[in-house]
């Protein structure tokens, strides 16, 4: 970044001063929030993380349980079971229904299933395999809530990623950029100001100085003009004046009957 | 007749008794299922499978292969023998083999019954009916209604296009108008011209067609058809009554085992638990009183510990335990099943053919899936040896 664009293009004055600490005092404020928040979140994000973990890990099993649990049932009920547990399936009795959670200012996606309506699969199979199809359908209940629960955790693992970046982001930009700026341009503006202050400084110290000679100039004045006074009240006494003394002289220059 | 099948029996049916007792050989052996337990991939199944009768469906697969895939081909053989057998056989052995199927089929029109009253597409619907269970009159439950609405049918004049006309108003109604929604209805519309008309009769109420009424109706359409075969075997008499009536017996008592443990906690009442058993078998009628109260797996236990057969497939569980009664019972199933070819001259080997190839696919499925789950350690729980 060049020198200019480090600063803010503002008039320096102390208006603009106020302003620009309040500004600062705010970013510093928002960066410590933010600072916060991207902490919450990250220990949030961990947590989910390791959530993920295991669930994924859980998931492997239940799914290998629940999928042998359709090889028993196949094997005891015949290859076209699914076919019959297929076409009596109307509406789906275990459904999924979303809600927002509220983490940090973070709306997080949450899914939970329930089940809606009574399957009426309890006798399917009823002459073969009846006990197989009900474990097998336990056995994917399990897995749908297994997958429900990893299904809630990646999208808030995602969102919450998504939120964490933007936040350090956010983070960043006030650390980095908003607030070297604000610092940059408070010290130019007292720097201006300064100079302001010494230029007045210096011109009042004119000022004074000429005020301080012209003083003196004048007491000098007063003095001799007083002295002068002096000598003429004593030439009045004397019976002269000292100005008609010199008028005297002066008049008598400028006389015009007298030739020499 | 009894003793004297010998004399005619090959007439009619010892070319065909050949070509099962040869397929027969083809079953996988003990050394088969331990080569397939060993294997880490479902490529290596197929290497193992090419080098037996299930090669030429199998050879042609593209590599990433699925266990369902497996199943297909296979059941495919299965279902290519059984036409093959089927377009040789004359009668009776004819209707003996296409009872065989029934049970399919039964599984079948129950599919399409409740597919149509969730307003499924029928076209849908029939490519996933088992194959051996199919016949003519679905292509009419898929045609109906397309001649129906293009309004082509009053060009038919002949008497089965009223009745295809009837059924598409049958599956209409099933479908958009919802008014012939109870068995009666669907009996008359539909089901009257297929062979299992007879065994509806059973079960035709007048109430809703729901959930529950549709597997109740499949129980009872099975029990029907059971106590139906039953009787056509005693027809038949001779081995094949003695042999099949044994094997049926076992599958009438395994299925009101099932029924009775599969009902426990359920809607269903005692009275309509006991309807649902077939009338004949080792437990009927006397076993069935006791299977009908039970509340609990253990006083399933105790009502068929009075019966020495399957004594021996209790003592194998523990106490409370139910999850390997399916196997035990696969077991003796097959065992029985087994039985069947140590004697000549009659039919019930056919019966036992197909079963012990049904049972064949199961283990297949089965060693295909612990294979392509990588659950290896549970691969010998439920496969059968079959020999």
């Amino acid at each position: 970044m060049s020198g200019q664009s480090q600063r803010l293009n503002v008039v320096p004055t102390v208006t603009m001063l106020g302003i620009m600490k309040a500004r600062l005092v705010g970013a510093t404020r928002g960066h410590a929030l933010l600072k916060k928040k991207s902490d919450a979140l990250t220990v949030q994000f961990r947590q989910i993380l390791k959530k993920i973990v295991s669930t994924k890990e859980s998931m492997g099993d239940v799914m290998k349980t629940s999928s042998f649990a359709l090889t028993e049932a196949k094997y005891v009920a015949g290859e076209n079971i699914k076919h019959t547990v297929l076409e009596n399936v109307q509406n789906a009795s275990l459904k999924v229904r979303s809600r927002q959670e509220n983490i940090a200012g973070v709306k997080l996606p949450k899914f939970e299933y329930f089940t809606e309506g009574e399957t009426k699969n309890d006798l399917t199979g009823l002459a073969r395999g009846g006990q197989q199809i009900q474990q097998c359908r336990a056995a994917y209940v399990k897995a749908i809530e297994v997958l429900v629960e990893l299904a809630s955790l990646q999208t808030s693992f995602l969102t919450l990623d998504e939120a964490i970046k933007t936040t350090n982001r956010r983070v960043n930009a006030l650390e980095n950029v908003v607030k070297p700026r604000l610092e940059n341009t408070i010290t130019y503006i007292k720097g201006e100001l300064d100079e302001l202050e010494r230029e007045d400084f210096f011109r009042l110290k004119k000022i004074q100085g000429y005020k301080k000679r012209e003083i003196e100039r004048q007491t000098a004045a007063a003095k001799k003009f007083a002295e002068e006074q002096f000598a003429e009240n004593l030439a009045l006494k004397k019976g002269i004046s000292v100005n008609s003394a010199h008028n005297l002289l002066s008049a008598g220059e400028k006389d015009d009957d007298i030739i020499f | 007749m009894y003793g004297f099948e010998a004399l005619t029996f090959n007439i009619h049916g010892g070319y065909l008794e050949a070509i099962v007792r040869g397929h027969r050989a083809g079953l996988l052996t003990a050394a088969d299922y331990n080569n397939l337990c060993q294997c880490e991939t479902l490529d290596d199944i197929k290497m193992h499978l090419s080098a037996t009768e299930y090669g030429p469906y199998l050879q042609n697969e593209p590599s990433p292969l699925h266990t369902t895939t497996i199943v297909e081909k296979c059941t495919l053989k299965l279902v290519d023998e059984y036409k093959h057998m089927l377009c040789q056989a004359t009668e009776p052995l004819s209707t003996f083999l296409e009872y065989i199927t029934y049970g399919h089929m039964i599984d079948n029109v129950v599919l399409i019954v409740t597919g149509t009253l969730h307003e499924r597409d029928v076209q849908e619907l029939l490519e996933k009916c088992h194959p051996l269970g199919m016949f003519d009159r679905y292509s009419h439950l898929i045609l109906v209604p397309s001649i129906f609405c293009n309004k082509k049918v009053y060009a038919f004049p002949n008497l089965s296009c009223i009745i295809m006309l009837r059924i598409s108003c049958l599956i209409l109604s099933i479908a958009t108008l919802a008014v012939a929604q109870n068995m009666r209805e669907l009996y008359r519309l539909v089901l009257v011209d297929t062979p299992l008309a007879p065994y509806f009769s059973e079960c035709i109420t007048s109430e809703d067609l729901d959930d529950m009424n549709i597997e109740i109706m499949r129980n009872t359409l099975y029990k029907a058809y059971l106590e139906d075969f039953y009787r056509f075997c005693q027809k038949l008499g001779g081995a094949t009554a003695e042999i099949m009536s044994d094997l049926l017996a076992f599958e009438a008592d395994r299925r009101a085992v099932n029924i009775t443990i599969n009902s426990i906690g359920t809607e269903l009442t005692r009275d309509d638990r006991r309807k649902l058993y077939s009338s004949f078998g080792l437990l009927y009628p006397y076993g069935h009183e006791e299977l009908a109260v039970c509340e609990d797996i253990d006083q399933v236990r105790g009502a068929l510990e009075k019966y020495p057969p399957y004594q021996s497939i209790f003592s194998k569980l523990s106490y409370g335990e139910s999850q390997m009664l399916d196997k035990t019972f696969y077991e003796e199933e097959v065992k029985r099943l087994c039985l069947a070819f140590e004697q000549q001259f009659h039919y019930g080997v056919f019966f036992a053919y197909m079963r012990l190839r049904e049972q064949e696919i199961r283990n297949l499925m089965w060693i295909s899936e612990c294979v392509a789950q990588n659950q290896k350690s549970r691969v010998h729980d439920s496969v059968v040896f079959i020999f």
